[in-house]
């Protein structure tokens, strides 16, 4: 497809698919779609839209909330500590252990990731309040957990409607069983989407990991001046570990992961590190920005998604350092070559030419993109559930040719765009992944990398070739027309 | 380092050298027990195990801890989707229909659509209607729903917004154009801090067939309606109606997400079958009405039984009594002799009972799930001759606990067989330590248990994430009842095979023939 005949076609698909709104939502939506171009410095953003707005009511956003931007995403994977859904049942039970954060502990006795623990409200606390029985919560956890490191509150929608004070019984239940508590009010209907969860939970850590006594004792990790955290890696089917070793064999020591199969003990060592790494910008850049003001930290993004992408945010890594790590670091990269070579080789020529359409949350939706691009592969449509001005700008720094930018993209719009492009791979999430493979698109969930993983760094891209020419190349598309409806 | 000719992903990755090495040196950064002194991990894990940790489990009043229940608006959304060309409508923050959507979706391995109307803080404080009002008419210009049903999330519950006159106000505003005078939107109040799921699936129900049959009075005609109640095997729906079919007579089923749930690939098609609108307005007009969820429609059947004053009732078509029991029902309302294709297939499920009880009979097991299934699985393990130690059900409404204990007082081992009523998975865990059992039935959420006592899972419940294409089986009629036993028997000789199948010293009962 040539790039003029990309461009009209993506413009000429925008125009359709706001024909069927409602004048109102049409106005809104509009603002939210476009076509960004590589480098257009006129582009203010990518495809110039906008973002990080309220949800168009009625649509089938693919949007999460506030709680799930805290309890799922940032709290959630802190193993060591327990984290209640406080408030109605629902929550804590569909957010359970969906995001695959891989972490090593005994579960139930010294680490509680995939567990629900939920205040499970009833009438009578939503009328005369919750938080007496959030403190008997607190003591029954302690009882009954008591190697947990401590607890934090994700509150739900109606904690912030009824006038709890959720950061009362904190207080004074952490003096009690001498912990840390942390109180967070992240409740679903607060900002626009996960995002402003993140940015809360973000805060919280400053607060009470930061800035207050933790429990734990960190003296025994004596600062070198290698030392380094990730931030912002979910560890998602192990991602961060991933990631954390080709860090070890340039020579740093790798402190903390934030958050996935992160410790309390590890937060709280950071503001001691030389060099904060931040891979998902969008749900951690308020805490790095923290601790540049506050510790004088310096943090960069990063980028391991793919042997390009890889390569150059390694080297921009070890450039902060002195000239050993930045040696070690060209070995690294040496070491792994030969291997990402035969990974290409083996899988470009099988998936070359072939186009993706991506719809994801914080990173993916650039991160991913030169991973593809290794792979021969040309993404032709991005968008975040939750991103903002910053992201779409970042992302007119990683698109390759001439790209649909869809923000917010509802259920609708996502199944039109599909249709009008007819990308070989659409790679979204749960939600979307059974309406594209029904028409017999090969499809990739870029959430939980669909039960596979990790995706990061050079072990972690060997997977994701693999997994997407299991994707396009399976037979079981073909199946999809019966014999009888074949032409000719 | 991964070799090109024999990619791993995580499974196997991370047990190489070096990532053991990456692991152990994470360690000295870490605060969990684990990292810091093992052996108090094994001693406070050994003492979970124990009749004190229990005793102070089970004396829990305030952290529920792994349940094994759900909230109201996941019932209302399955209702919705089980009304030809139906959208869910949730009224109140898009979390939430994220979650509904993506719990409905890992289970059944097929889209749910549903809509929220995304109700933020300014919401919050002024009410819901503009987001009712803008909801509504996107809705309906968007997907073109033949009907939208609306329910709630505890938000707006919270802050008591008024669905009737919101609904009223938006049609209003709208004049028309998309939301016309007679456009169907049924409604139901949700509220996740009241019951469960199966309430939210009893409040939606009400809603739409108290509302779609408004002014729809007429003569009665003798047709059945079934209501199959938060049913999320497929191939029940299709059991049931064939079991009705087989009386030649008239009847409609009422919610039937079985074409929703359940669409054959080739192009998607946003609404599915589902219950015809109009046999939903006329469901007033037959003569009779069976629940087959006596817990999650007790609303619902109270003002078909006394102000509709339809025939029929409760019957749960779990098992081979109550198949049996839900058979006679329909002879008895159609007049009709049971059918000679019942009969058979009826004698055919209970040969091969028959053929299989050596391997249930006198077993343990521990069952969780929703009542009303609760109620058709234990019959079955009774019939069979199992024994169901613990039968645990977290969102128990009242009167289950006591049904549940008669049925089990029927049973000569009745005296060590316990209901637990209103308990989650955590206590669960700790009954399964203290009072094993042979093998454990319920949904994906076992899976923990079944790593941390050893005890056998076998997945029959909702949700099951983890294993695939259970969900389109029948768990009801005699086929159903077919399927359990043959789960059932065959999970208790793979475990079998698994106890003997040590090489020269157990092996000598690895029989080839069972």
């Amino acid at each position: 497809m040539g790039p003029e005949s990309l461009e009209a076609k993506q413009k000429a698909a925008i125009e359709e698919i706001l024909k069927a709104y409602p004048e109102k939502a049409a106005k809104n939506r509009e603002k939210h779609l476009g076509v960004g171009s590589p480098n257009d410095e006129n582009q203010k953003t990518c495809g110039d839209v906008r973002s990080n707005k309220k949800t168009v009511p009625g649509v089938m956003s693919q949007r999460g909330c506030a709680y799930a931007g805290s309890k799922g995403v940032v709290w959630g994977p802190v193993k060591d500590m327990i984290h209640i859904s406080h408030g109605p049942i629902g929550c804590g039970q569909y957010s359970r252990a969906g995001r695959r954060n891989y972490y090593i502990g005994v579960t139930g006795v010294d680490t509680f990731v995939t567990m629900n623990f939920s205040s499970d409200f009833q009438e009578n606390n939503i009328v005369f309040g919750g938080d007496k029985k959030l403190g008997k919560c607190i003591d029954e956890i302690e009882l009954l957990f008591p190697l947990n490191n401590g607890i934090t509150v994700q509150s739900e929608c109606p904690i912030g409607l009824i006038g709890d004070d959720i950061g009362a019984v904190a207080k004074t239940k952490a003096k009690e069983i001498d912990k840390t508590i942390v109180p967070v009010n992240c409740e679903g209907f607060r900002g626009v989407s996960q995002s402003l969860g993140h940015h809360i939970a973000n805060d919280t850590v400053r607060d009470y990991v930061f800035d207050a006594k933790v429990n734990v004792d960190t003296s025994d990790v004596i600062a070198t001046e290698y030392d380094v955290a990730i931030i912002g890696d979910y560890n998602i089917g192990g991602d961060a570990w991933s990631s954390r070793i080709l860090l070890e064999e340039m020579g740093l020591r790798v402190v903390a992961q934030w958050s996935g199969d992160a410790t309390l003990k590890e937060m709280a060592l950071t503001p001691k590190v030389k060099l904060n790494l931040l891979h998902c910008y969008r749900s951690m850049n308020y805490i790095s920005r923290h601790m540049e003001k506050e510790y004088g930290i310096p943090w960069i993004e990063y980028n391991f998604f793919g042997p390009s992408q890889t390569i150059k945010s390694l080297r921009k890594i070890a450039a902060f350092f002195d000239e050993s790590v930045q040696k070690k670091c060209e070995e690294v990269i040496a070491k792994y070559q030969p291997m990402i070579d035969a990974v290409i080789a083996k899988y470009k020529p099988r998936l070359e030419g072939k186009t993706v359409m991506l719809f994801v949350g914080g990173l993916r939706p650039r991160h991913v993109i030169g991973a593809y691009e290794d792979l021969g592969m040309e993404v032709i449509g991005t968008g975040y559930e939750f991103a903002h001005d910053d992201d779409y700008k970042r992302t007119k720094e990683e698109i390759f040719r001439s790209t649909v930018i869809y923000d917010d993209v509802n259920e609708y719009e996502l199944e039109a765009f599909v249709k009008k492009l007819q990308p070989d791979l659409v790679a979204s999430g749960i939600k979307e992944k059974y309406v594209f493979q029904k028409m017999g698109l090969p499809y990739r969930q870029m959430h939980s990398w669909d039960y596979s993983g990790p995706y990061h760094g050079y072990d972690g891209f060997a997977i994701f070739a693999q997994d997407m020419d299991l994707a396009i190349n399976s037979p079981v598309w073909a199946h999809s027309k019966a014999p009888w409806e074949q032409e000719g | 380092m991964q070799e090109v000719e024999k990619i791993v992903n995580g499974k196997d990755l991370f047990k190489r050298p070096e990532y053991q090495d990456v692991l152990a040196n994470k360690k000295q950064f870490e605060s969990s027990m684990l990292a810091i002194n093992p052996a108090r991990v094994a001693e406070v894990q050994a003492w979970t195990e124990s009749w004190d940790y229990r005793e102070k489990n089970l004396a829990r009043e305030a952290i529920t801890v792994n349940p094994a229940k759900a909230c109201q608006p996941l019932g209302a959304v399955m209702v919705a989707l089980g009304f030809e060309g139906t959208m869910p409508y949730v009224h109140g923050s898009h979390g939430c229909v994220a979650y509904f959507r993506s719990y409905f979706t890992r289970h059944f391995k097929e889209p749910t659509p549903c809509v929220s109307d995304s109700m933020t803080e300014d919401a919050a404080v002024f009410g819901g209607l503009v987001n009712m009002k803008e909801g509504l008419k996107n809705c309906a210009a968007v997907y073109k729903p033949k009907m939208i049903a609306v329910s709630t999330t505890c938000m707006a519950e919270v802050i008591g917004d008024d669905l009737m006159a919101f609904i009223i106000a938006a049609k209003e505003e709208d004049g028309g154009q998309y939301l016309p005078e007679e456009y169907p939107i049924p409604f139901a109040h949700t509220p996740s801090f009241v019951g469960s799921h199966i309430t939210g699936y009893d409040n939606m129900m009400h809603g739409i067939m108290s509302q779609l049959t408004e002014g729809q009075k007429g003569e009665t005609k003798k047709r059945i309606n079934i209501i199959p109640g938060f049913e999320t095997y497929i191939g029940s729906l299709r059991s049931v109606k064939t079991i009705v079919e087989a009386f030649g007579t008239d009847y409609i089923m009422l919610g039937d997400h079985s074409d929703q749930w359940d669409m054959p690939a080739g192009q998607y098609e946003m609404f599915q079958g589902g219950t015809k609108l109009d046999d939903a307005r006329d469901c007033i007009n037959s003569s009779a009405t069976i629940s087959l969820q006596k817990y999650a429609t007790s609303k619902t059947m109270k003002m078909v039984e006394k102000r509709w004053k339809h025939a029929g009732g409760f019957s749960n078509p779990v098992g081979l009594k109550g198949t049996d029991e839900f058979v006679m029902k329909l002879s008895e309302l159609t007049g009709t002799e049971v059918p000679q294709k019942l009969k058979v297939e009826r004698g055919r499920l209970v040969d091969a009972m028959q053929d299989s009880y050596p391997y249930m009979h006198g077993k343990k097991f521990a069952i969780w799930g929703d009542p009303d299934f609760l109620i058709g699985a234990v019959s079955f393990l009774l019939e069979m001759g199992a024994e169901p130690t613990h039968v645990l059900c977290h969102n128990a409404p009242k009167g289950w606990e006591e049904e549940m204990r008669a049925m089990l007082d029927t049973s000569p081992a009745k005296d060590s067989l316990n209901v637990w009523a209103e308990k989650d998975l955590w206590h669960m865990r700790s009954l399964l330590y203290t009072e094993p059992v042979d093998f454990m039935i319920g949904n994906s959420y076992g899976k923990e248990l079944m790593r941390d006592t050893g005890t056998p899972l076998i997945y029959i419940g909702f949700p099951i994430f983890d294993r695939h294409h259970l969900h389109r089986y029948s768990i009801s009629g005699y086929d159903g009842a077919l399927n359990l036993l043959t789960w059932i028997t065959n999970k208790v000789l793979d475990q079998l095979d698994e106890d003997t199948k040590g090489i020269a010293t157990t092996d000598y009962f690895f029989d080839l023939i069972r």
